[in-house]
């Protein structure tokens, strides 16, 4: 019972992650209707950044979000402008196609860059706490992703906040529902892309440097992510921000339940059944408004 | 303040504007009437900027409006009420309200001019905290009434604002047109109700397939012969 506890909470914990990096894609998706596959080698990228202030400078990762934050933010403005804003001057089809492209090479080259960097091999922040552990009935809570759910939590629930009450968090929404009438209302739609194309990016260079300090990176990850990130959203729906974090936690725990009955090498199929069910039952998503 | 001059606009290959000219003056009224596919819709998408016309221009006080972005437009004092509402799923009556005065001209009045629109619409502030999609057919088009009049406009243009609407509600609806015209906005009304709209009006003109083939005050066009066989009469085709 306990192994099945623990194994339960191990997969909120991972889930947590998932849905901060469903966030920031559904975001993007749901505002511009551009997919960015390239969605997990940002997640990657902010892992690097994380680790690379910790190992140059000792910054303590939690601590060193207050930089990727901002950098990933001013770094998806850049994307923004160089790449992605191209695409949003065509009709939603030909948008999704070439955004597919874009996000393919952005990929390819960022997973080139960062071999080059930093080699292939796997790493992970160590922090001289992260081997605490909180003991609950019996059940082990790791202290680092326990926190990392919580820091997931409150920067889900802030840009919960900022789409429901900031002026341009609205417009974002106005955008997402119908550029048209966001346009017809006196809304500049491409600021509105750009800002939740840079606070997507954002929240893929936080959900990074929350994989590196509680689980580990690679170049590679970048595809997992992306994955993982794809089937929340699809599971969640567009639309709502703490429906995509249920969203994330819903696949974490599924894939505890997979491994546990079918075996740790089934881990990974629960979630591609989830994408195809739900597209095939409700293609809406669980919790779309 | 705002004159349409002789515009051709396409999607793609077909012509849905083939040389349309309008004028609307200072405190106007006017009525812009035509069967359904004449292309009113398309020469408001103009006018608003959503769609660039192939020839012709569009000029607003004077200064061309054809290289201005849409939302551009809208702080230059032009707003739009569209065909269908459009109005955003996800939101309160009171964030329509407030986003209409999205435009940094239209900001600073904004809690004045709620005021004003709750004033015209009494029953919005009743319903300010619900979802629009709890409200009704007339109640949404009140919405995107005020919407736009929280924009500060100068000229309104509505596009078939009764549509789908009980003829009650029209009534009322077009009555208070007549209200937020006499509160200073000039109108450009595009509207299914040509009796009604031609009552309303102080001018009006005729588009039918991409083209003005009429104009004239209220009175002058029911008087017409064309216009009463083809609006108003017993006859009349139903749009």
């Amino acid at each position: 019972m306990t192994i099945v506890l623990q194994q339960l909470v191990l997969g909120v914990l991972i889930g947590g992650l998932y849905g901060l990096a469903a966030a920031g894609l559904s975001l993007i998706f749901g505002v511009m209707k551009v997919l960015n596959v390239a969605h997990g080698e940002l997640i990657m990228l902010g892992g690097y950044g994380a680790f690379w202030l910790f190992a140059l400078s000792g910054l303590d990762p939690f601590a060193a979000l207050v930089v990727v934050i901002p950098v990933a933010l001013v770094g998806g403005a850049i994307l923004y402008w160089g790449l992605f804003g191209w695409v949003v001057r065509y009709h939603e089809e030909t948008r999704i196609k070439n955004s597919l492209l874009i996000g393919f090479g952005l990929g390819l080259a960022l997973h080139a860059a960062a071999v080059q960097l930093w080699t292939a091999d796997e790493r992970s922040i160590t922090t001289a706490y992260a081997g605490s552990v909180l003991d609950v009935g019996g059940v082990s809570l790791p202290v680092v992703r326990l926190a990392s759910l919580v820091i997931a939590f409150v920067l889900i629930g802030g840009l919960h906040l900022l789409l429901n009450h900031w002026r341009w968090g609205r417009a974002i929404r106005a955008t997402a529902d119908d550029w048209e009438a966001a346009l017809m209302t006196g809304i500049d739609v491409r600021r509105a892309y750009l800002i939740a194309f840079a606070i997507g990016t954002a929240l893929a260079g936080a959900a990074g440097t929350l994989v590196s300090v509680g689980y580990s990176i690679s170049p590679s990850i970048g595809l997992e992510w992306t994955l993982k990130a794809l089937i929340v959203v699809v599971l969640a729906g567009l639309g709502s921000m703490l429906g995509t974090f249920a969203g994330g936690l819903i696949l974490g725990v599924a894939e505890a339940c997979s491994a546990m009955v079918f075996g740790g090498p089934y881990r990974e199929v629960v979630g591609l059944v989830i994408f195809l069910v739900v597209l095939v039952a409700r293609p809406q998503g669980l919790f779309a408004k | 303040m705002l004159h349409v001059d002789n515009v051709e606009a396409s999607y793609g290959p077909f012509l849905a504007l083939s040389g349309a000219t309008l004028e609307v003056r200072v405190g106007e009224i006017v009525a812009l009437l035509g069967p359904n596919g004449a292309g009113k819709t398309t020469l408001i998408r103009c006018i608003a900027g959503l769609l660039r016309p192939r020839a012709g221009g569009i000029r607003w006080d004077g200064a061309s409006l054809a290289n201005v972005a849409a939302h551009r437009i809208v702080e230059r004092g032009i707003a739009v009420v569209p065909e269908g509402r459009r109005l955003f799923a996800t939101m309160t009556v009171e964030e329509h309200l407030d986003l209409g005065a999205f435009a940094p001209h239209a900001h600073a009045g904004r809690v004045q001019r709620l005021e004003e629109v709750y004033t015209i619409f009494p029953v919005l502030r009743e319903r300010r905290g619900q979802l629009v999609r709890a409200l009704s057919g007339g109640q949404q088009q009140m919405v995107a009434i005020g919407r736009a009049l929280m924009a500060a406009p100068r000229l309104l243009i509505l596009d078939e604002p009764s549509l789908g609407l009980a003829p009650r509600i029209v009534e009322s609806i077009l009555g208070v047109l007549g209200e937020i015209n006499r509160r200073g906005v000039s109108i450009l009304l595009v509207e299914q109700n040509v009796q009604a709209a031609l009552v309303l009006a102080h001018r009006g003109y005729i588009l039918e397939s991409g083209r003005i083939v009429g104009e004239g005050t209220g009175a002058a066009l029911m008087d017409d012969p064309h216009v009463k066989r083809a609006y108003l009469g017993p006859l009349a085709l139903r749009h």
